[in-house]
């Protein structure tokens, strides 16, 4: 069936900032243009850590994904999957197994078209580009269905997703609407920005998420409680909820400074 | 790339040695934490240090390798990059650690040759990672690019894909669609629009959507447009007709619904039409069917009530309109003698005739059912006008039909109701032509009657007071007066007229004459009759006790139903029996016609009366055709001569001698059949002397006194007056 898009072709207008873009640039990559870089510029000047917090999100992509893939998943279903740049889902899964799965969902359709380009020739990895509020049509996309078999563990990952999904749009419904869909042994991994309920934010946090906010797009940051929350129907696997440098880290260094006060949680739920 | 060869490397040191090695491990840390963070590289801090150290050794090797070649360091500065180290500053921070560190660590610090050698190496190592960094950022920004063009190409052609079926739904759907801009020019029509109107969309697009208006489309229909063209609503539905091509007409649905632009400015109209036409024509069958009597074809009682509603509804101030109500006389005896066949035929005939004699605007003939017509006419100007229809119609029907060999003639009977509407209502109408109909029926058939609110009014009260009868006799308001008979010769009061009266709680006092008929009707005079007759047996049984041989008669009238009544005369005795009151204190009063009449039966219980004692009196003497001869064998004491003959002898001056002379063959009649005679309507002295002169015995009238309660009575007799 022929879908209407929902986007239109002069929707994608380079000289707005793009969630997926400005977050190349700050992992380094050269996948954007000059107006995803001068607000990622402007913010990295208001408060340079935000490097960082990128990188460790990304970094906890990879640990979580090398988690589960220990657990035994080897069917992905990447939300917010972004543009893909180094050590993508796909890349670390299938280095572990040749025969995992991977859909990537997106609702940046640059960021989609970047993707099915790069995986051009790969037949187990699918790319749709929805908006992962909308679970019905993601769920119920030819892209899901061909590459996911539901009856076995499938690892939902939503990394630095759910700061775009305001309380209005009820991310719990959300996400409850993908793990009603998971069997049993089936996994959540979600990292999120946000603060603890005693932490101070610095002046140069609160300016440069008003220059993001009003540059790219609005975010929602979370405080540790409403983050667990998320996790309605998962038993939170070991360590269960923590800053996101302290998930589960490969090295002393990773948590020292930053895992004190890190602005974002992390965590990977299971579904009993 | 360049490549500077220096031959003169000492060979003190070497990369396999221990020294050296240690220095480059440490070398490689602090190149680590010095990158680590500015770029994402998808390794563990471990992996990082691991891979770094691999590209120290490599340096190493190059800085001590013989000949010397700066290739390697070209060749790190472009793994570097590969691994994702592509953070501004990465470059920088490296370069100044080599300068800073790198020979100190490896023990060599002092070593100018090395030094300058490093500092070639430096050099290649910067120009490699410039270069791969270029390339690779030159590879991104191409394949970005490339994304952005697929994903407008992806979305290009969803969207012509999904224009192309919108175009596919709109030409091949099956409802007409049209699309005009704000003015009304139309734009584009579908196939089946084009096909229902029989235009081609070039002829449409020569139109304005206010060519299309129909003479027949409802106000609504244009005003709902401008309001929609003026953005104020966003859709409407209409039932429209069009005009086709070939001058036909189309029946439909339209459902018009208004684009707005990004701004929310009206921009086009889109309009939806559904031919209804042949559910229209079926609908317009059914309708016919439902109000036509399938037998004559007329309308029938569902659209003659629907008009007369309508006629009601849009009523101006002064308008008229008249109703006839038609019956056929005798129908009913047609249809059973000769089957409901020919009665069916009849009906149809006199449909045909009616519908011929009664026709064009503002008329209506309609068969309410049976064989009752109707006659409506919308704007009368008179009763005249109505009437003239009703001739019409009952000469129309005088001809004779012809069904089956029959020959029958038929009349008609018509009620008639004209009138203005306002103040009026359709029902009004209708039981008001009812009720004309049921008197033209009551005064002789084959005839019309005018309705007469005056007549009606009578008859309204007539059935109020027949329909409040009953209970007024239990409710007590009826009650008895009594009227003095006097002997003429003393003044002596010999007997009392018992007159009832009924005190309506609406009407006030009525006399005899307003009910008493009424009550024969109803057959309530039996219960009204005998609770008079032992109301006055009562008040005889008084007088008889208060004053022995003074006390009068009483004379109680007997209605021409009582006297046939088969219980009369137990009815009476009981009475008697029950009030102590010998017979002879009662009189009965009865009619000429009551008596006269020619059954036995009454006639029989009258003589048993008499035999038991009971006085009998005719009443109104004079004014039927008594049977003189008959009179002699009757049982009767008493002649009342009627008032009327009294007139005559009022003055006091002259008497009208005609009067004088019956008055006086009367009495001498009653005389010589031993009857005694009672002069009713005494009014004067006159009267009363000359009634003396002439040999009446007995007198009555205002002259002697009024009717009264009781109590007047016992004055009377005691002499108080
Ligand atoms: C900050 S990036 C994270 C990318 C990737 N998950 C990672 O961790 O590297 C967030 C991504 O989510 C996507 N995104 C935001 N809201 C979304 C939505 N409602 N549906 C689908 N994708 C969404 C953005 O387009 C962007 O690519």
């Amino acid at each position: 069936m022929v879908e209407r898009p929902n986007w239109a072709p002069g929707d994608i207008d380079l000289e707005r900032p793009s969630v997926a873009r400005v977050y190349d640039y700050w992992l380094g990559g050269a996948h954007n243009f000059a107006a995803d870089r001068a607000v990622a510029e402007k913010t990295l000047e208001t408060m340079p850590e935000i490097r960082g917090v990128v990188l460790n999100h990304r970094a906890f992509l990879r640990r979580a994904v090398r988690h589960l893939l220990g657990q035994g998943v080897r069917q992905f279903l990447d939300l917010g999957s972004g543009i893909p740049t180094v050590g993508n889902v796909h890349e670390i899964a299938q280095a572990a197994d040749p025969g995992a799965r991977v859909v990537y969902v997106d609702i940046d359709p640059v960021a989609v078209a970047h993707s099915r380009s790069l995986l051009g020739g790969n037949d187990q990895v699918s790319v749709l580009q929805a908006d992962v509020r909308d679970w019905r049509r993601v769920l119920g996309s030819a892209e899901v269905g061909e590459q996911l078999d539901f009856d076995e563990p499938v690892g939902v990952l939503m990394i630095a997703l759910l700061h775009f999904v305001s309380d209005e749009e009820d991310p719990r419904g959300v996400i409850a609407g993908y793990r009603d869909r998971l069997a049993p042994g089936s996994f959540l991994a979600l990292s999120h920005a946000g603060y603890d309920e005693s932490d101070v934010e610095s002046t140069a946090s609160v300016e440069a998420r008003k220059i993001y906010d009003r540059g790219v797009t609005r975010m929602t940051f979370r405080n540790r409680a409403e983050f667990t929350r998320l996790f309605d129907g998962f038993e939170l696997v070991e360590p269960g909820v923590a800053r996101v440098p302290a998930w589960r880290p490969e090295s002393v260094d990773d948590v020292e400074e930053a895992g004190r006060s890190f602005p974002g949680f992390a965590a990977v739920g299971r579904k009993a | 790339m360049t490549e500077r060869v220096d031959d003169r490397v000492s060979d003190d040191r070497s990369p396999a040695d221990p020294a050296v090695l240690a220095g480059a491990e440490s070398f490689a840390r602090s190149w680590a934490t010095a990158v680590i963070g500015s770029s994402y590289v998808p390794m563990t801090r471990a992996e990082v240090a691991r891979h770094l150290q691999n590209l120290t050794e490599l340096l190493v090797e190059a800085l001590f390798a013989s000949p010397f070649r700066t290739a390697p360091g070209y060749e790190i500065g472009s793994r570097l990059v590969d691994a994702h180290f592509t953070g501004t500053d990465t470059l920088g921070r490296t370069i100044q650690l080599l300068g800073d560190d790198l020979l100190a660590e490896l023990g060599v610090a002092g070593d100018e040759r090395l030094r300058s050698r490093l500092a070639a190496l430096q050099g290649a190592l910067s120009a490699g990672y410039a270069r791969a960094l270029r390339e690779r950022t030159l590879a991104e920004q191409e394949a970005i690019r490339a994304a952005v063009l697929d994903a407008r190409d992806q979305a290009e052609a969803m969207l012509r894909a999904s224009e192309a079926r919108f175009r596919a739904m709109f030409t091949e759907a099956a409802i007409g669609i049209g699309i005009a801009d704000i003015d009304g020019r139309i734009l584009d029509v579908n196939q089946a629009l084009q096909d229902m109107l029989g235009f081609s969309v070039e002829e449409m697009r020569q139109y304005n959507v206010r060519d299309l208006m129909h003479p027949e489309d409802a106000g609504s229909v244009w005003r709902l447009y401008d309001q929609l063209i003026a953005g104020e609503c966003d859709h409407y539905r209409a039932e429209k007709r069009f005009h086709r091509a070939d001058g036909e007409q189309v029946w439909t649905h339209l459902t018009l619904s208004l684009v707005r632009d990004d701004h929310g400015e009206p921009q086009y109209q889109v309009a939806m039409i559904e031919d209804v036409t042949d559910r229209h024509l079926l609908q317009n069958r059914l309708r016919y069917q439902a109000l036509h009597d399938p037998l004559t074809g007329l309308p029938n009682r569902a659209l003659f009530l629907e008009r007369l509603a309508r006629v009601f509804n849009n009523r101006a101030k002064h308008v008229r309109a008249g109703l006839c109500y038609l019956d056929l006389d005798g129908f009913k005896v047609i249809n059973d003698s000769l089957g409901h066949d020919t009665g069916d035929q009849l009906l149809v005939e006199v449909g045909r005739r009616l519908d011929h004699s009664v026709s064009g605007q503002g008329k209506l003939v309609a068969r309410m059912g049976g064989d009752e017509f109707v006659i409506l006419v919308e704007g009368s100007s008179g009763e005249q006008d109505i009437v003239d229809v009703a001739d019409r119609v009952l000469t129309e029907l005088e001809a004779p039909i012809r069904i089956a060999g029959h020959e029958l003639s038929i009349s008609a009977s018509i009620g008639i109701v004209e009138r203005q509407l306002s103040g009026t209502t359709s029902a009004d109408l209708m039981r008001d032509a009812d009720i004309t109909l049921y008197w033209a029926k009551a005064d002789g058939k084959a005839r019309w009657a005018l309705y007469d609110p005056e007549r009606n009014a009578r008859e309204v009260a007539r059935f109020t007071l027949s329909a409040t009868m009953p209970r007024a006799l239990e409710r007590g308001e009826f009650y008895v007066e009594y009227q003095p008979l006097v002997r003429l010769a003393d003044s002596k009061v010999t007997g009392v007229e018992a007159l009832v009266r009924w005190q309506h709680p609406e009407f006030g006092r009525l006399a005899p004459d307003r009910f008493i008929e009424l009550a024969e009707e109803t057959g309530l005079i039996v219960p009204l009759g005998r609770w008079v007759l032992r109301k006055a047996c009562e008040e005889a049984r008084r007088w008889l006790v208060e004053f022995g041989d003074a006390a009068p008669f009483v004379s109680v009238n007997l209605a021409v139903r009582q006297s046939r009544d088969p219980e009369l005369v137990r009815d009476v005795k009981r009475i008697l029996d029950e009030c102590a009151l010998p017979p002879h204190h009662l009189q009965l009063e009865l009619t000429e016609s009551a008596i006269m009449g020619t059954a036995d039966e009454p006639l029989e219980a009258l003589r048993a009366l008499c035999d038991m004692g009971v006085r009998i009196a005719i009443d109104d003497f004079g004014t039927g055709y008594s049977n003189l001869a008959y009179l002699k064998h009757l049982p009767v004491h008493e002649l009342k001569i009627a008032g009327s003959f009294m007139e005559g002898l009022r003055a006091e001056n002259e008497e009208d001698p005609v009067d004088s002379q019956i008055v006086a063959t009367l009495v001498q009649l009653a005389h010589a059949l031993s009857l005694g005679v009672t002069a009713e309507g005494v009014e004067t002295p006159a009267q009363a002397a000359r009634l003396l002169r002439l040999g009446c015995d007995t007198g009555q009238g205002w002259f002697f006194a009024r009717p009264g309660p009781p109590e007047n009575v016992d004055s009377l007799l005691r002499g108080d007056l």
